[in-house]
């Protein structure tokens, strides 16, 4: 840093000499004809401004600045210009505590064609692979979100944080994980998470990392790829089951309402049926009473009219008509019956 | 002047340079072993800060304050039950005496070797005394088994967890830390990070696991033909009784109209069967009498008793 320094300084020195080409022998020469008339105040205030350059610092917003004098940590700075004293005795580290930082696991949410691979083979589906409760096989891919919450633990307290991290969460998921069955697994994703979460959290704590879980987000869990087919099994069994259901129901839907309106059309039927016969013996047997009133008044004289006007009204409508005396006792030779409705 | 000035920068340079042999900074993640000819000279420097140190004779020695990683090699070893699993481990420790790790072991990648040779033994010793469930599991709580349309089907006779995995790791850490406080190492916990199935094993675990699915799906399966055929022959049944019911209730309508009529015909007709039967019977005749009907006429009969003389005799 000191360095880099001093060859700003000597190029600013070139430039405000009007000096374009850095020669190295000429420079020498230069700076020793601008050291003549200054001599060690120069020096002098060149090493001030090197001292004072390493005395302010700016923390952005999303930041916090550690400071350590001598090793020592003696505060923390906040966001803005900030003095320290210089290089040497007082060190500054920038901690980015209000980022949230992303570790995945089990898959790796890589670009293009090379997400097809997340799942299979390799370090990846290690991680993922998990024992269950139930001493079956899942992979558990998962996410874990978090953020710096004490910048001077998570400097100081342990080695490799972010290792530490990775072991724990892996520790932590199998944890949880081992405690539960495959179905759970696959279809419990979000208690899952948060129980890892917690104990992710509590053992983060413990080793004084500095870190707080923001989420831990479960991608889809599933079973391994081997297995994976059977599984779809059956889930395409019930959905056969559920068409199989569906078609004899579509059966039964074809069918019974159709039997239903017949069934109504029988019984209405039945109903003109009744009205037809009801009505019909209504009608006769009124007629019957009304001619009965008037025949009773002249029952002869009513007999015998209502006997000739049949007659009337029959005879001319008939074929042929014999008449024979009532002596006449063989009468069959007489008729041909066959013949005469073939020959008509 | 010149010659004095000349002393003096040669002074100051040489001060400079004995302050900056003897002083030396203790970082906070640091602790430091202050050695005199390799000899250990006074307490460790475990506050961080600046120290100073005899120039030249005495020589700093740096170690890690904070917690550090220990990470396990993966290898397979055989449960209680003898099932091959693949376990990995990983332990965080820490030096809380430098003096004694600085005498024992002296630098933390020789530490890690040390650290291997016991952890790892304990390890293995924990996982072969114990079931393989007693690895897995964490506690007895209840296994959601569940299986939507499989309420019958008997699950395995569930195992009661005595010891779980915490346990088992806190076990591994009791055997490992007596060993350990020797080189001025604490170990601070030992977890389990990764613990599979070895492959062969793996293989016959998803056999199984398929066994098990295929078994659900057959299931599933005859479900719903079985149902399908309940459902045919519920069709088969409302159809029989919606088409009887109607029957039944037409032959009712039927027959209540049967009999009202017969009342009617009754009530008029019985006023005098005779003339009843007079009508019906002229009725009859134009009914049943049409022009290819023949009819043979006596003399006798009523109609033509005219037709032999007027006085109308037979």
């Amino acid at each position: 840093m000191n360095w880099d320094w001093e060859r700003l300084k000597k190029q600013q020195e070139d430039k405000g000499g009007g000096m374009v080409p850095p020669k190295m022998d000429e420079l020498v020469e230069r700076f020793k004809k601008i050291k003549l008339p200054g001599g060690p105040l120069l020096i002098l205030l060149f090493i001030l401004i090197l001292l004072g350059s390493s005395m302010f610092y700016t923390i952005g917003v999303d930041e916090v600045g550690v400071v350590q004098r001598f090793g020592k940590y003696v505060r923390t700075s906040q966001p803005g210009l900030n003095f320290k004293l210089p290089s040497g005795i007082e060190k500054v580290t920038k901690v980015k505590v209000r980022r949230v930082y992303k570790e995945e696991f089990g898959f790796r949410s890589l670009r293009g064609d090379d997400r097809r691979r997340a799942y299979s083979g390799g370090e990846n589906t290690n991680v993922a692979l998990m024992l269950t409760g139930d001493l079956n096989v899942g992979l558990v891919p998962w996410i874990v979100q978090y953020r710096i919450k004490d910048p001077y633990n998570f400097l100081f307290k342990v080695h490799d944080v972010k290792r530490l991290l990775i072991d724990m969460s892996e520790a932590a998921m199998r944890l949880v994980v081992g405690d539960r069955s495959i179905n759970e697994v696959i279809s419990k994703r979000e208690q899952i998470a948060i129980e890892a979460r917690n104990v992710l959290q509590k053992e983060l704590d413990n080793a004084e990392s500095g870190i707080n879980i923001v989420t831990i987000e479960m991608k889809k869990t599933n079973v391994p790829e081997p297995v994976q087919p059977s599984f779809n099994e059956v889930n395409q069994a019930i959905q056969e089951k559920e068409k199989m259901i569906y078609q004899a129901k579509e059966d039964y839907n074809k069918a019974i309402p159709a039997a239903r309106g017949e069934a109504e059309r029988t019984i209405k039927g039945a109903e003109g049926y009744a009205l037809d016969r009801v009505n019909r013996a209504m009608g006769d047997a009124a007629r019957f009473k009304a001619l009965y009133a008037e025949y009773v008044k002249a029952k002869d004289v009513t007999k015998r009219r209502l006997y000739l006007e049949t007659l009337k009204d029959l005879l001319p409508k008939l074929g042929d008509k014999y008449i024979i005396d009532s002596e006449q006792k063989n009468v069959l030779p007489l008729l041909n019956f066959g013949k005469q409705k073939g020959e008509k | 002047m010149k010659s004095k000035l000349a002393i003096l920068i040669v002074v100051v340079v040489v001060a400079a340079v004995f302050v900056f042999a003897s002083a030396y900074v203790v970082d906070e993640t640091e602790q430091v072993v202050v050695t005199q000819f390799g000899k250990v000279v006074g307490k460790p420097k475990t506050e961080s800060g600046l120290y100073f140190k005899i120039p030249f004779i005495q020589s700093t020695n740096y170690f890690p304050k904070n917690l550090l990683q220990w990470d396990g090699d993966p290898g397979q070893i055989p449960t209680l039950d003898k099932t091959y699993i693949w376990v990995d481990t990983f332990a965080r420790w820490r030096i809380v005496d430098p003096i004694k790790f600085f005498q024992t072991v002296n630098n933390t990648l020789s530490a890690q070797g040390r650290l291997d040779d016991i952890i790892d033994p304990a390890v293995r010793n924990l996982i072969t005394e114990n079931r393989l469930i007693e690895t897995v599991r964490k506690t007895n709580r209840e296994l959601d088994t569940y299986e939507i349309g499989l309420e019958d089907i008997k699950e395995r006779p569930s195992y009661t967890i005595k010891i779980g995995r915490e346990k088992i790791t806190k076990k591994i850490l009791e055997q490992a830390q007596p060993k350990l406080s020797k080189f001025g190492i604490e170990l601070v916990d030992v977890k389990i990070k990764r613990i599979n199935y070895v492959e062969q094993v793996r293989d016959s675990v998803y056999g199984r696991m398929i066994a098990e699915r295929k078994q659900i799906a057959e299931k599933f399966r005859s479900e719903g033909k079985g149902e399908a055929q309940k459902i045919r022959g519920e069709k088969e049944r409302d159809l029989k009784r919606i088409s009887s019911e109607a029957y039944r209730t037409a032959q009712e309508i039927k027959g209540k109209a049967d009999a009202k009529s017969t009342k009617l015909y009754a009530e008029a007709y019985g006023l005098d069967p005779d003339f009843y039967s007079f009508m019906k019977t002229l009725e009859v005749y134009s009914d049943a009498l049409d022009k290819d009907s023949s009819l043979v006429l006596s003399t006798d009969s009523e109609f033509f008793k005219y037709l032999k003389g007027y006085s109308g005799i037979r």
